[in-house]
């Protein structure tokens, strides 16, 4: 099982006096979004919860232990992170870039055997990327890498989801099928934190929601509480109407 | 794709197959360059004569010939270009640029310096080998100083401050020429564009090569990783920092190796690397192994040219490296996809 504990927790922004103190619990089964402004610290804020950026102060903890202690191949097992950005320096296949992911769970020696491959191939064809395994990644679309990059966290099979801005790039179908897949992944048992940016998908995607301002306030709770409209105006600087559809809330910004 | 195909893409990848073959090819072509480097020159031998020797029979002549002259320059020429090739593979994996090259970060600059300031005091063999190490070491600790400044550095950031470095060295170098007495600046020229007479004893170099591809192996999958930025790899479960200055320290000791065995040869780190990714692809596992065996051929086979072309004078084997490697590497480049 995995369970991230922030305790007394403040992410390190770049020029940013202090922030609010986060005491979150992301249990497995959640599924959490994190919403705010450009530059509120959401990405840092991910990266902070994987430990790749050191926090301000506080810790997290990964099942109840400090995870700047825990080694990082340990970690690499049960956390995954899907990046905003990507760097690709060589060029490789997706099935190359897919396969990465087993990395953490392969000693120095070992090549990559069947099993991993099976994992690897099951994750292309679940992002509807398995007609693309012989593609340089550099020749894909934007959504298509977009795809290959959830699908290497997918063979990574991590309990624990950390993506950043998972829908970026993706036509309308897709945006539901990544929503569909975390919201399966949690389903199964792991925890799911997202950043996003469209209100939307958090209101019908999430059941937990982390509001963060560019001031370095932020609170957070069950989506029930946390939909206000007054308080999400307040959060993006920008009036907005809603609407029930389909059984969940669907913000429109209005001028 | 149909269903065959998906058994078939899904079918547990043989390491014999991925890496096997491909390294079998090179290994016989190293072979191959390194008989045909012991059997010509200024007298020719058959191949029969070379393998007749090397069982331990032949005449005096012959003898002399193939085990104290050929065959250490052959070592030593395969394990230059051997360290100069691996060793650029890694600081193109290190700092993710393609122009990557121990050359550009001004090793071979250090190097050349000291090995110059050697010769223009009139030191012999050895010392200008030890100077030569020396100024490239010298050359890595300023380079690393300086790009990890007062804060952490970046690829681009070591980048520049290579090249910088590297051009500084440049200007001492033509300086050194400009003020050196007429009869030195042959020599001195000849190990600016790389020389294997200076070569003595090949083992260190060689024994660097192997101990370095057997460390180098088991890191092979964290440098795939790496390559795709270091949050990515910090994401997989890569210690980053220290695998980093493993690479770094590496590469300058084999560099240092190299450039202290052959004077400075350009281009075999530069180009031994792109040509074996657009031939046999990127993973490091594959690609280090290579680098070591087709870098070794390519400046095997460019010191048996060096040495016979224009027998019995000698040309500067970073002069044939280039001339070989230049339309190879256009070529492989422009049928690529």
């Amino acid at each position: 099982m995995g369970r991230l504990d922030t305790q007394e927790l403040v992410i390190d922004v770049p020029g940013r006096a202090s922030g609010r103190v986060l005491n979150l619990c992301l249990a497995p089964g959640q599924r959490w979004g994190v919403l705010g402004p450009n530059g509120a610290g959401k990405t840092t804020f991910l990266h902070t919860l994987a430990g790749l950026k050191a926090p301000r102060s506080g810790e997290v903890h990964l099942d109840g232990k400090p995870l700047a202690r825990l080694n990082r191949r340990r970690v690499a097992q049960q956390l995954g992170l899907v990046f905003q950005e990507r760097q690709d320096g060589f060029p490789a296949t997706v099935r190359e870039t897919a396969l990465i992911g087993r990395h953490p769970y392969l000693s120095p020696w070992r090549m990559e055997g069947g099993y991993d491959l099976r994992i690897m191939h099951a994750a292309l064809a679940r992002m509807d990327v398995a007609h693309l395994a012989d593609r340089l990644v550099s020749t894909l679309s934007g959504g298509e890498r977009q795809r290959v990059a959830i699908a290497t966290v997918l063979t990574q099979s991590p309990t624990i989801w950390l993506a950043d801005e998972p829908t970026n790039h993706l036509d309308l179908h897709h945006q539901t099928a990544v929503m569909e897949l975390l919201a399966e992944q949690a389903a199964a048992g792991s925890a799911v934190v997202m950043c996003l940016h469209d209100l939307n998908l958090a209101a019908r995607w999430c059941d937990h929601l982390l509001l963060l301002y560019p001031d370095g306030e932020a609170c957070w709770g069950p989506c029930s509480q946390m939909l206000e409209l007054s308080a999400l105006e307040h959060l993006y600087g920008q009036r907005l109407a809603t609407a029930d559809i389909d059984g969940a809330p669907v913000f429109v910004p209005v001028r | 794709m149909s269903d065959a195909d998906l058994v078939h893409s899904v079918a547990p990848r043989h390491w014999w197959r991925s890496l096997g073959v491909p390294l079998g090819i090179l290994s016989l072509a190293a072979l191959l360059a390194m008989l045909f480097s012991l059997s010509v020159g200024s007298a020719s031998l058959s191949l029969m004569d070379v393998w007749a020797v090397l069982r331990g029979e032949g005449d005096a002549l012959s003898q002399t010939l193939v085990l104290e002259l050929r065959v250490p320059r052959t070592l030593a020429a395969f394990a230059t270009g051997g360290l100069l090739a691996v060793a650029g593979a890694l600081m193109q994996v290190l700092l993710r640029n393609p122009l990557a090259d121990p050359y550009v970060l001004g090793l071979s600059g250090g190097a050349s310096v000291g090995a110059l300031v050697a010769m223009l005091a009139g030191m012999g063999g050895m010392v200008i080998s030890g100077s030569a190490f020396a100024g490239a070491l010298a050359s890595t600790l300023l380079v690393f100083g300086l790009a990890h400044g007062t804060g952490s550095w970046t690829p681009s950031r070591l980048l520049l401050t290579g090249v910088v470095v590297a051009s500084g060295w440049g200007a001492v170098i033509t300086l050194m020429l400009a003020i050196s007495p007429a009869e030195r600046l042959p020599g001195m020229l000849y190990w600016l564009m790389g020389d294997l007479s200076y070569a003595r004893t090949p083992w260190p170099p060689i024994a660097l090569l192997a101990i370095v591809c057997v460390l180098v192996m088991p890191l092979g999958r964290s440098l795939n990783v790496l390559a795709r930025g270091p949050l990515q790899a910090a994401a997989l479960g890569v210690a980053v920092r220290p695998l980093e200055w493993t690479i770094y320290i590496s590469a300058s000791l084999l560099t240092a190796m190299a450039v202290t065995t052959a004077g400075s040869i350009g281009f075999v780190g530069l180009v031994v690397p792109h040509m074996l990714r657009l031939v046999v692809g990127n993973d490091q596992r594959l690609v280090l192994p290579a680098c070591a065996l087709a870098g070794g051929t390519l400046l095997v086979l460019a010191d048996t040219l060096a040495r016979t072309l224009i027998a019995p004078e000698q040309l500067p084997v970073g002069v044939i490296t280039a001339l070989l490697g230049v339309p190879t590497f256009l070529y492989l480049l422009y049928r690529s996809r």
